[in-house]
């Protein structure tokens, strides 16, 4: 049974089209077939982090509207087949899209993929709502941070009233990953820590995600975390949330990337 | 402990609820304004003195036949207060305000021919007193408006939420955001919670925002009740 999840947070900038990435590079690894959604029109990136910018013909736009067909815009991944990309249009706008053909169009990629994840734009106007409208799954992404924290519990209220699922009376399920997470500064108090968000929140903890260069050294060659440095420590966190939502109990951890003894004595390379 | 928050002449802001007359134009518009001068010719007056309100829902005007709507009824002599269902992007600063969550007090029968111009519409019986439990949490961005009695929340209230009740407003979890107790007058309700760190309390029309209290309270399970024009905090250990 396919899966519709969305990737949200409210505010910009919180890492929401990098763990969309990271999160379809990781399902994919584990043998889902899966396809990643940019609904960012107008403000598309999910190509540039997946790397294939090169390859846009057709976007969702163009099949929202019939002008093209579904298998002609879908991206299928170079480095693993089983991991697709429909692009956003960079020259429309979110009115765009239309309910209707939103729905037609994921219902027929129900048909051909496991997991569909629909890569949300910042804000909770249109192409938020359209994006977050059929999902079964959310996954919240937050940054310790106050302001992204009240965003992310507005989105929850959204989630909880306006998805097609709330108003059949049902819930979309819920998960909170926590992005951008540095221990050392959570605990100088210089940023929330882990419990804070959870307690202002009160929705289950997907993942922590730890705040590292390895996330925008990805992005910069176009690939996913979890494709271009899975042993990382960002890149190992994608993994667990991954396994997570798949139903899997892995134990709560935040990796980390630092070194070892000996790691620190040979971290440099020699000259 | 009770200490008086230091107060100050403020501005106080009362809930009040009307009884108002509802129009609700149907399409085609022609036809429903042939009709509504039949009445109008049957009881003249009617509508005279009358606060009335425009449910244009069933309409969906553009802004053009909007304003096009409202000048026939300013033609006929009756003024609307407040629009119903009207989009905001159709909506002009000239226009009349726009309304929303109105209760429903059934049809108002129109009176005889021989009837002229009758009196106000009397005052609706009060609502039988009625609390309001939410099971669970208010996120930020809603705002939960029960003007006929209390409201409990077995949850929090999030930054940026919003509870506005008519009589006391009890909250199990924390309060972070707006708590608006006895807003159609009632001095004597009160604002429980179980960890306070409110961004705004108001009683009958009385605020305090999160400044004007100080960290003296912060976290900590309180009352707040009114005592004359103060606001008081008490911890409840």
């Amino acid at each position: 049974m396919a899966k519709v999840l969305v990737v949200t947070s409210g505010k910009g900038g919180v890492g929401k089209t990098t763990s969309t990435a990271a999160l379809g590079g990781a399902l994919a690894q584990s043998g889902e077939k899966v396809v990643v959604i940019d609904f960012d029109v107008g403000l598309r990136n999910l190509d540039l982090v997946m790397g294939a910018e090169r390859r846009v013909v057709f976007d969702l736009i163009n099949v929202v509207q019939g002008d093209a067909k579904l298998n002609q815009a879908l991206i299928r991944d170079k480095r693993i087949e089983n991991l697709s990309l429909l692009p956003a249009s960079q020259t429309r706008d979110k009115d765009a899209l239309t309910e209707e053909g939103v729905a037609r169009v994921l219902a027929d990629l129900k048909q051909k993929f496991d997991w569909i994840i629909c890569d949300s734009p910042a804000g909770i106007e249109r192409g938020a709502t359209l994006a977050m409208r059929h999902a079964d799954v959310a996954v919240v992404v937050t940054n310790p941070e106050v302001s992204s924290v009240r965003d992310s519990d507005r989105i929850i209220g959204l989630l909880d009233s306006k998805t097609e699922k709330a108003e059949n009376g049902e819930r979309v399920e819920k998960h909170l990953l926590l992005t951008r997470y540095d221990p050392v500064r959570a605990e100088r108090g210089e940023m929330l820590k882990v419990d804070d968000v959870l307690e202002i929140l009160s929705i289950p903890l997907l993942g922590i995600i730890p705040e590292s260069e390895e996330v925008l050294r990805a992005s910069n060659v176009g690939s996913p975390v979890t494709l271009n440095n899975p042993g990382s420590a960002p890149g190992r966190a994608y993994f667990d949330a991954a396994r997570r939502l798949k139903g899997e109990s892995v134990e709560m951890t935040i990796p980390s990337d630092k070194k070892g003894l000996l790691g620190k004595l040979f971290g440099r390379r020699a000259a | 402990m009770t200490i008086a928050v230091r107060t100050r002449p403020s501005l106080r802001f009362r809930g009040k609820s009307f009884l108002a007359l509802v129009l609700a134009p149907e399409v085609p518009l022609r036809d429903w304004l042939e009709d509504l001068d039949e009445v109008a010719k049957r009881s003249p007056g009617f509508f005279s003195g009358r606060p009335i309100i425009a449910d244009v829902s069933a309409l969906k005007p553009s802004k053009s036949e909007l304003k096009f709507f409202l000048a026939a009824l300013k033609m006929r002599d009756i003024r609307i207060i407040g629009l119903e269902g009207a989009a905001a992007a159709v909506l002009d600063a000239d226009m009349p305000a726009t309304v929303n969550g109105g209760r429903q007090a059934g049809d108002i029968d129109f009176p005889d021919l021989d009837a002229v111009a009758l009196p106000a519409t009397p005052a609706p019986p009060p609502a039988p007193v009625t609390a309001l439990l939410v099971e669970g949490s208010v996120r930020s961005g809603q705002s939960i408006i029960h003007t006929e009695g209390d409201v409990t929340i077995l949850g929090s209230v999030a930054s940026g939420a919003e509870i506005v009740a008519g009589g006391s407003i009890h909250i199990y979890g924390a309060l972070r955001g707006r708590a608006i107790a006895g807003c159609t007058g009632q001095s004597s309700a009160r604002i429980f919670c179980r960890k306070f760190e409110a961004e705004l309390i108001a009683i009958d029309g009385l605020y305090k925002t999160a400044d004007d209290l100080g960290p003296k309270f912060h976290g900590q399970p309180i009352q707040v009740n009114l005592d004359g024009d103060s606001i008081i905090l008490t911890t409840l250990d």
